[in-house]
Order: structure tokens, then sequence, then C-alpha cells
């Protein structure tokens, strides 16, 4: 080995570091978003509901939440491309109580999106600290916290649900109930699903402890929890993504699936799921659009975020090829 | 040899015939002294694992991999201690209990004088701004999602909490521009750096807080060839402008020669020869030593010739009786077999742990 090379590496022009969006630019994600079609049709759809969501009392012609621009009259009227009945104010049709069923879809959407992602915000921040402490500390607290987490996947989310709200429902009335139903929604399904994230952030912090950044920055002496979370969880962000894309999906068919049973929102403020259910009874009578709408709303909001998840799990995971 | 260098190490507990040793040797100042340490690493999975049946009962089993078996080391303020051997015979393990990274089974680690193997992290945290550590795999030992900037001035904020933010980013600035890195790449990622440039971010790391003891582990054998020359001259260099004790780890006979003051060779756990870099080059006495010397490619012709160890090495689950290299050293006899030999001092000031050299026979 010759030790005479010199000590300094040759200086090299000093270029200014890129920011943030340079650099995202310069991604893997980026690139193949590029490519892909339908990830790029996908999020366009996906942003189309958040918009809708957001700016759904702009863009809404009434307010369904407002008694006093409902007319019985207006019941049931269908959709206004059906020019014999349909009535142009109308253009989806109305409800049984005579409320505009585009503008109750709209509010519906913010509902439902709004319980998916708080859902998951609580599912997220339970998990995650759970499953950074049990694979970071490992041993006995690791194997108490993964008991609990096997305990609480073994009964199903609809099940535990089921109970808690028709509990709460029979014990404290169902006035008490509508009004805190997205409350009540939102902790239920945040509670009974937190087990998938601290699963998969536990597996991730497994892999990542043993690498030597995590030594270094326990030579250096920093605190547990400053490794955990400064370290650790930022080198675990590409599966709690993929994760949280499915779960809002699955939190938004949970809320549908108890608002059908009549354990979710209540009929004067209706989410996706509720309006389905407030429909049934009609579809034999000839007004299908109370549910179908929504129905075809709700499946395309859950598609496009499967689809998302999907190929945001492929960008992220290289070594993960579809067969 | 004399009767006064040689000491009878058969019937004497292993820890005060090595105090003596080591009195007589700590002239300088010592600054780590590792004494009687173990690790061995349960690999028997959890207790339900553990559970077997044998002979109609149930009998529970544990399985240990004994990674260090008795290590006792000085190291001396100063100097750069190599410590050398095949994969898996312990150097790292030692490294890291060096540093508490990992607790040992038995022995003690001191520093200056003051225990450091029972602390807890806060009590510890003095110590480790005098102790740090450079590891081995420079793509692995930075943060992926942290600026270079940011790695650096973590350490120097722990472990200066009144500094202003002027004061921290000049210390980094300083680090930054000593290892040979532009400070104005400190917005960058440690990706888009190459291996000898990350592997100096990582000094530049260690040296943020002003050790006086660093611990390297195999800090230059990811590295391209070229580039290791020029790390280990930054590791000298540093070592002199910062009056700095090494603790180096590595297998590379030819940078021992190079960088280490003393050279402590390991195999199987154990310590066999501990010698000044010199001596150990010029008269490897530890039956094992001569191997490994011999094994070092050389350009003059008339070198000795390679001397080929038979068999492998030993599994550490089920360690040999006696001396750990028995099964393959081709001058042990009975009583290499029976009994573990002791470190000795030679005439040449080495200590050897060989009851050959120690019977006068080798």
């Amino acid at each position: 080995m010759t030790m005479s090379i010199q000590n300094k590496p040759t200086p090299v022009a000093p270029e200014k570091a890129p920011n943030a969006w340079q650099r995202f630019k310069e991604t893997h994600v980026w690139h193949s978003f590029l490519k892909d079609r339908v990830a790029q049709l996908s999020f366009t759809i996906f942003m189309g509901y958040v918009l809708m969501a957001l700016f759904a009392p702009m863009i809404a012609p009434f307010d369904p939440y407002d008694a006093t621009q409902m007319d019985i009259m207006n019941s049931e009227l269908p959709p206004s491309w059906n020019e014999d009945e349909g009535d142009p104010q109308f253009w989806l049709g109305t409800d049984a109580q005579g409320r505009d069923l585009w503008s109750t879809i709209l509010y519906g959407t913010r509902i439902s999106l709004t319980i998916g992602i708080c859902a998951v915000l609580l599912q997220a921040t339970i998990g995650i600290i759970i499953g950074l402490i049990a694979g970071y500390r490992g041993g006995r607290v690791d194997s108490i916290l993964m008991r609990f987490a096997d305990v609480q996947l073994s009964f199903s989310t609809m099940m535990v649900a089921i109970v808690v709200l028709a509990i709460f429902q029979a014990s404290f009335g169902t006035a008490l109930y509508q009004d805190l139903a997205m409350i009540m929604l939102v902790l239920v399904i945040g509670i009974a699903e937190w087990p998938q994230y601290a699963r998969t952030i536990r597996a991730s912090v497994l892999a990542e402890k043993r690498k030597e950044y995590v030594d270094a920055a326990r030579v250096m002496g920093l605190g547990q929890i400053r490794i955990m979370f400064r370290h650790i969880l930022p080198n675990t962000l590409s599966p709690i993504l993929v994760i949280s894309t499915v779960q809002v999906a699955n939190a938004i068919i949970s809320e549908a699936s108890l608002s059908f049973l009549g354990l979710g929102m209540p009929v004067s403020q209706p989410s996706l799921g509720s309006l389905i259910s407030s429909g049934f009874e009609y579809i034999f009578s000839g007004a299908w659009w109370i549910t179908v709408i929504p129905g075809l709303v709700l499946i395309v909001l859950v598609l496009v975020m499967n689809l998302l998840g999907d190929w945001l799990r492929d960008v992220l995971n290289p070594k993960l090829y579809k067969g | 040899m004399t009767d006064q260098t040689v000491k009878v190490s058969s019937k004497l507990e292993p820890s005060s015939e090595q105090q003596v040793a080591s009195e007589q040797q700590a002239s300088s100042e010592t600054l780590v002294q590792i004494r009687g340490l173990y690790k061995k690493f349960n690999i028997s999975g959890d207790f339900l694992d553990q559970l077997k049946f044998k002979g109609g009962k149930i009998v529970r089993e544990q399985e240990f991999v004994h990674a260090i078996n008795g290590v006792n080391l000085d190291i001396q303020k100063g100097e750069a201690l190599c410590v050398v051997g095949e994969s898996g015979c312990g150097k790292s393990t030692v490294a890291r209990t060096v540093m508490g990274l990992i607790t040992p089974t038995a022995g003690t680690i001191s520093y200056r004088g003051e225990r450091i193997d029972d602390l807890n992290d806060k009590q510890l945290l003095p110590y480790r701004k005098k102790m740090q550590m450079i590891f081995q795999n420079p793509y692995a030992s930075l943060n992926p999602r942290m600026t270079i900037g940011q790695t650096l001035e973590e350490p120097v904020r722990l472990h200066n909490p009144d500094w202003s933010a002027q004061q921290v980013r000049d210390k980094v600035h300083e680090v930054m521009f000593s290892v040979g890195i532009d400070p104005s790449w400190g917005e960058r990622f440690a990706h888009e750096f190459s291996g000898g440039q990350r592997q100096r971010i990582s000094i530049a790391r260690a040296l943020a807080v002003d050790p006086e003891f660093i611990v390297a582990d195999e800090p230059i054998s990811a590295l391209d060839v070229s580039i290791q020359a020029q790390v280990l001259n930054l590791l000298m260099d540093a070592q002199e402008k910062r009056n700095l004790t090494y603790l180096f780890i590595t297998h590379d006979l030819a940078v021992v020669e190079h960088f280490g003051t003393r050279v402590a060779v390991m195999y199987l756990g154990t310590l066999c020869e501990l010698a000044t870099t010199k001596t150990l080059f010029a008269k490897p006495r530890h039956p094992y030593t001569q191997a490994l010397m011999s094994a070092i490619p050389r350009l003059e012709d008339d070198r000795p010739p390679h001397i080929k160890l038979q068999g492998e090495v030993p599994t550490p689950v089920n360690l040999p009786s006696g001396c750990v290299f028995h099964g393959r050293c081709p001058y042990a006899n009975e009583r290499c077999k029976q009994e573990i030999p002791q470190l000795i001092t030679t005439e040449e000031g080495g200590q050897v742990a060989c009851h050959g050299v120690e019977e006068g026979r080798l």
C-alpha cells in the first residue's frame, strides 16, 4: 500500500445544494409517477375528491344540513337527465327527504374522508409509538406489546366497532350518540386497527436498529427517545406511507359499513355510507339513484386509494416485483 | 528466558496474575483498562425454544456463543493499539464492549481508573465526550435522512448545551475542514458522497466532540485501496494534532505495520500475543501469530514459506478445552489440551499466551 498519497482531496468547486423540490424531482418516486398512467389517473381523481371535500360548501348548490332548504315535495326526484320527471335544479336527483343528492354527496365525501383520515392519524400515532418501543427495546417489552397487538387483531374491527357503538348508543341515548357520532367513529376505527401500524413499524425498526448509524447515535450519547423518533422513525417512513393510503381506504369502508348498519353517521348529517343505507329502502320503488350514485362515488374513492397504495408499495419497495 | 520474566501460570488465578503483569507495564499512563472480559451471546431463542424433550423429561437447554473469553488489555495514552485476528475472533465485540454498546457478561472496563461498564446512559455521558467510535461501513453509519451538517451538529449540541448556534457552526466547519470536506457541503445528504468522503464525515463526527480516545472498528476495510491510504493518513494526522489514543480493529496486517504502536493478536475470543509492532513483526512468538505473519503477501524472494494451518477455526459455541488454538497448533502437546495458557512476558518485552513459549520449546 502506498502511503504517499496526499491527504487533502482534490478541490471541487462547491455547487449549491439542491433544495427539497429539486431533490424530489430527482427521486425514483417522481420518475415512476411520470411513467405510470394508472398512478397519475388515480392521483388526479383522488385530488378531485379532496378538492370536492374541501370546497363542498362553495360547490354545493344547497346546504343539506339546512332543513329550510328541503322541500318534501321534491323528494325522490330522479336525476335531471331523465327528462320526464327530473328537475334541472337537482342534476343527480333528490333523496327521500327532498335533499339535493349532489350537495349531499359532496358533504358526505367530506365526512367520509375526514373520518378516514382522522382515524388513520389516530391509528398511526398509537401504532408508531408502540411499534417503535417494541422494536427498539426488544425483549420482554416487545413480547408484551406484541401479544397485546395479537389480542387486538384476533377481534375483527367490525365486531369491536359494532359492540362498542351499540353499547354506547343504548346507554347514552340516540340524541347524544348523534352529536358524538363522528368522534366515536374515529375513536373506534382508530383504536381497533393500530396493530397494523405497530407490526409494520416494529419490523422496520428491527431492520434499522442493526445499522451502524444507530450505534453511532448511541455512542454519541443520545437518549433512547431521541434515537427512536429522530433517527429511526424517519427511516421507516416509506412503509408508513404505504399502509396509510390503504388504511384510509379501509377506514372509509369501515365507516360506510357501520353507517349502513345504522351505527354510523346520523341521517341528518349523512356520510356516503349512511346515504347508501337511507336509499336502500327505496331501491325497489324505482328510486335507484339514492343508493347507486353514492355507492359509485364510494367505490371509485376506495379504488383510487388502493391503486395509489399499490403503486407506492411497488415504488418504495423495489425488492417486491409483481409476479 | 530468565526466571524473572517468566511467570508460572498454571495454578494462579488469571486476574491476580494479570494485575502483576499490568503493574509492571503501567509505566506510562493507562487510559483504558480491560480486565477479565467475558461476553457470551445467547443463541437459543426465547424460553419456549429452550425447552427440549429428552429421555422422557422436559429440560431447558441454552446455548451460547463465547465471543470473548477472558481478555485483559491496557491501552496506554497516546498509542495506537491494533487488534488483529481472523473473522469471528471477537475483535469487534471487544471494541463494542469498550464503547458500552454491549454489556459484558463478566469483567470490568475502566477509563482513567474509573469503572465505566456498569454505568447507565446518563452517567456515561461525560465519558461519551472523551471516547468516540468510527464504524466499519461508511454506507450504514450515517443516517440517510439527515444532512451531514445535521449529523455533525448533533453531537456538538448534545455535549455543549450552552454553546450558541454560531459556536456550533464554527466547530462543525472546523472539523469538516480538518478531515478535508468542504464545509459548504453541509446541506447535502450522505448518499451524495463517495465511500471515502463518507468515512471522512464519520471521522469528523467522532472528532466533533474533541475526544481523547477513539475506537476504530475496521474503519478502512470497506473502502477502495487507494482511498484506504488517504483515510489512514487522515487518522494519523488527527492523532498527531489532537493527541488521540486509538484502539484500532483491523485484519489488514500491512495497516498494522504502518499504523500501530502495539499489536494485540486475538484468536477465538482470547488474546494470544501482545507486543510492540516492531517486536511482533520481527519475532512473532505465538504459533498462531507466526502463521498469521507468514500469510502477509511479500515481494521478497527469500521470504519464509507460508505456514499452512490444518483444519478449521473451532466453533465459539463449544470452545475447545485448554488452549483454544491446540486443535490447529503444530506444537500442541497434552498440557495444551488440558490447561488454558495465561499471558507471560517474554524477553523481548511482549506478552504471549502459549505453553510452548513458557516451557522454552518454541
